[in-house]
């Protein structure tokens, strides 16, 4: 469903991409690991739109895409839940996840549309419960009281309220207890029944090979290997993330 | 999904929730919050108390004369407006007493130039005073905006901090306005009609500039808490990059968020023009500092993503009483600018011991 082709990136003269592949289909969950300054964000932040690939093309359904804003990815279907600066802070919960989609009465069309507060809240509220997000107390809480899990689950929620094709998760459970990680997985799971491609940053392997029906591996910004799920033992995947044994699995793309 | 299953427990949901969080709270924190929230009142009650003890009975506690404070606020008021659109998306205006001072002082010459011929005009004849009043207004909101714009697309388009950028401004507005004017008055009066209609007109007992602030006050109050426009202000100032990569246009709106304090300089002009009938550089050299000092001491964060307009509006009125009071008590009123700052200082801090609490 989408596809990357040869992206390449660099930041003055950090190389963090180097003419990377990468594919997800529907109702899959694509892992992908990578040492810290991997350039898995970077990968992540050129189809969200975030970056521009210096290289490479971008194939969404068929078609080749550019993907000049965020605001064409969300287009395209396409949602990122970042690994930082997610959410605004000084806004409670209702309000980001309707931040840039906010629900309005066309009181006089294209000049005064009131915002419908009732009618978000409700959606958000209905959102929330689908997904099982019971942590929250109140979706009128400003999002700087929440905790770390909390406010994931939110980011995330926003994420796939909006009928998205693909979701890009840059380490959702980095920061969340064992309950909430539990919560989170069983949550991709959900969106894999659901018919969408999951893209799942992440630095946990048990998490990785659990939830994972694909693990794609980069280092120094090149995809070094490939691993459909139950092919790969632990010890393979740390042994494709450090670079060890890089021959043997090096033809394994 | 379960639509429209949960209507009627939505409010309840939210009010229960809300309970559990106030009485989470430490009695300490209730306490500082009750200060945080009231103090503006209590400033602003302990300031009225205490001129009205200090000087002749019927002087300062009268309808006449806070019908005056209430005429001087307006501009102080629409200048706080736009400076609060500013400082919620994290930036700051300190140009706007330099665009209203170039915007008036355009507008007032058009107008002048415009209402008949110079010895015409000197001789208090103003033979085309309804046609020159109107583009004299327009000059004067068109030439905000338009600088508020500049304001906006420097600080955008070549990424740099707001505070150099309208600081800049102010130092060219205010030169610019002194080489128009040629650092005088000007030779006469804007229309008398002008002044009797806009500027000295009342309405329902109070005059016509505090009901244009009002009715500004009530857009801006609707635009910032129940429109689009409000709401992405807020999420630029709360987090720019995150907003942006929800799709919201951040650019965009910055230099709109500019353009509306333009706008509102300009809109103050009018009325300067209108009140005063001339404008001079003097008078408003203390324009930022009131507003700067309206939007902080009203509880908007200088932090961005916070704020709130009707706070604004009560903070403007703190330069004004404190001027309107030292003058009656024949103080010299420069104590007001010393005041103003005073209070400034201490709100910020205010506000940051309030982020210090609520984040950690
Ligand atoms: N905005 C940026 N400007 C300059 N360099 C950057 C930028 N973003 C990333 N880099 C560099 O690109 C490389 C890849 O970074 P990236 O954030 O993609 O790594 P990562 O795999 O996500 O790491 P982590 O596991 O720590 O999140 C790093 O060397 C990083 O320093
Ligand atoms: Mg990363």
């Amino acid at each position: 469903m989408l596809e990357l082709r040869g992206i390449s990136k660099h930041f003055g003269a950090v190389q963090a991409l180097t003419e990377v592949d990468f594919e997800v289909y529907p109702g899959e969950v694509v892992a992908l690991v990578g040492d810290n300054g991997a350039g898995k964000s970077t990968l992540v932040k050129c189809v969200a739109g975030t970056h521009a690939p210096d290289d490479g093309k971008i194939v969404f359904e068929g078609r080749e895409v550019k993907i000049a804003s965020p605001s064409d990815a969300t287009h395209l279907g396409i949602e990122t839940v970042y690994q930082d600066l997610a959410l605004c802070d000084n806004l409670d919960v209702v309000q980001n996840m309707f931040l840039g989609r906010e629900r309005v009465q066309r009181l006089i069309p294209l000049a005064v549309e009131p915002l419908s507060e009732i009618e978000m809240e409700k959606q958000a509220l209905d959102v929330l419960k689908s997904l099982r997000v019971t942590t929250i107390d109140s979706v009128r809480t400003k999002v700087v009281s929440l905790s770390g899990g909390q406010r994931q689950s939110v980011a995330i929620s926003k994420a796939v309220m909006w009928n998205s094709k693909v979701v890009l998760l840059d380490e959702p459970t980095a920061a969340l207890g064992v309950a909430q990680t539990e919560q989170v997985l069983a949550l991709i799971a959900q969106l894999r029944e659901q018919g969408l491609g999951v893209v799942v940053i992440s630095h946990n392997l048990a998490e990785v090979l659990d939830v994972a029906d694909r693990i794609v591996v980069l280092r120094l910004g090149r995809r070094a290997a490939t691993f459909e799920r139950g092919e790969a033992t632990p010890d393979d995947v740390v042994a494709a993330i450090t670079g060890a044994r890089m021959l043997k699995i090096g033809g394994n793309r | 999904m379960a639509k429209g299953k949960m209507g009627s427990s939505v409010k309840h949901d939210v009010i229960a929730a809300e309970d559990v969080i106030t009485s989470e709270l430490t009695r300490g924190e209730r306490a500082l919050d009750l200060v945080w929230r009231s103090w503006l009142f209590i400033f602003l009650l302990g300031l009225i108390v205490f001129f009205w003890s200090q000087t002749p009975a019927n002087s300062f506690l009268t309808g006449s004369n806070f019908k005056l404070i209430a005429l001087n606020t307006s501009e102080v008021i629409l200048l706080a407006i736009g400076e609060t659109f500013v400082i919620v998306t994290a930036g700051i205006d300190l140009s706007i007493g330099g665009i209203l001072l170039i915007a008036g002082t355009c507008g007032g010459k058009v107008m002048l130039a415009l209402s008949g011929t110079h010895a015409q005009v000197q001789m208090g004849l103003y033979p085309h005073a309804t046609t020159a009043i109107c583009v004299g207004i327009a000059v004067c909101i068109v030439m905000g905006t338009a600088w508020g714009l500049v304001n906006g697309l420097l600080i955008t388009l070549l990424k740099l901090p707001p505070f150099i950028v309208t600081l800049g401004t102010l130092g060219i507005t205010f030169g610019l306005s002194d080489l128009i004017s040629g650092g005088t008055n000007f030779f006469a009066p804007v229309p008398p009609s002008f002044t009797d209609k806009i500027g000295n007109g009342t309405f329902l007992g109070l005059y016509v500039p505090i009901w244009i602030a009002i009715f500004f006050l009530i857009v801006a109050h609707i635009v910032y808490h129940h429109l689009r426009f409000g709401r992405y202000t807020a999420a630029v100032g709360s987090n720019e990059e995150g907003a942006r990569r929800t799709g919201i246009a951040v650019n965009r709106q910055i230099v709109k968020v500019y353009a509306l304090a333009g706008f509102l300089a300009g809109s103050a002009a009018v009325l300067d023009l209108a009140i005063f009938t001339n404008i001079s550089r003097a008078s408003h050299s203390s324009d930022n500092l009131n507003a700067i000092g309206a939007v902080v001491i009203g509880g908007t964060s200088l932090f961005g993503g916070v704020g709130t307009i009707i706070g604004s509006a009560i903070g403007a009125f703190i330069p004004t009483i404190a001027q309107n009071g030292l003058v009656i008590m024949n103080v010299p009123s420069f104590w007001q600018e010393v005041l103003v700052g005073v209070t400034i200082i201490f709100a910020v801090y205010l506000d940051q011991v309030r982020r210090r609490r609520s984040s950690k």
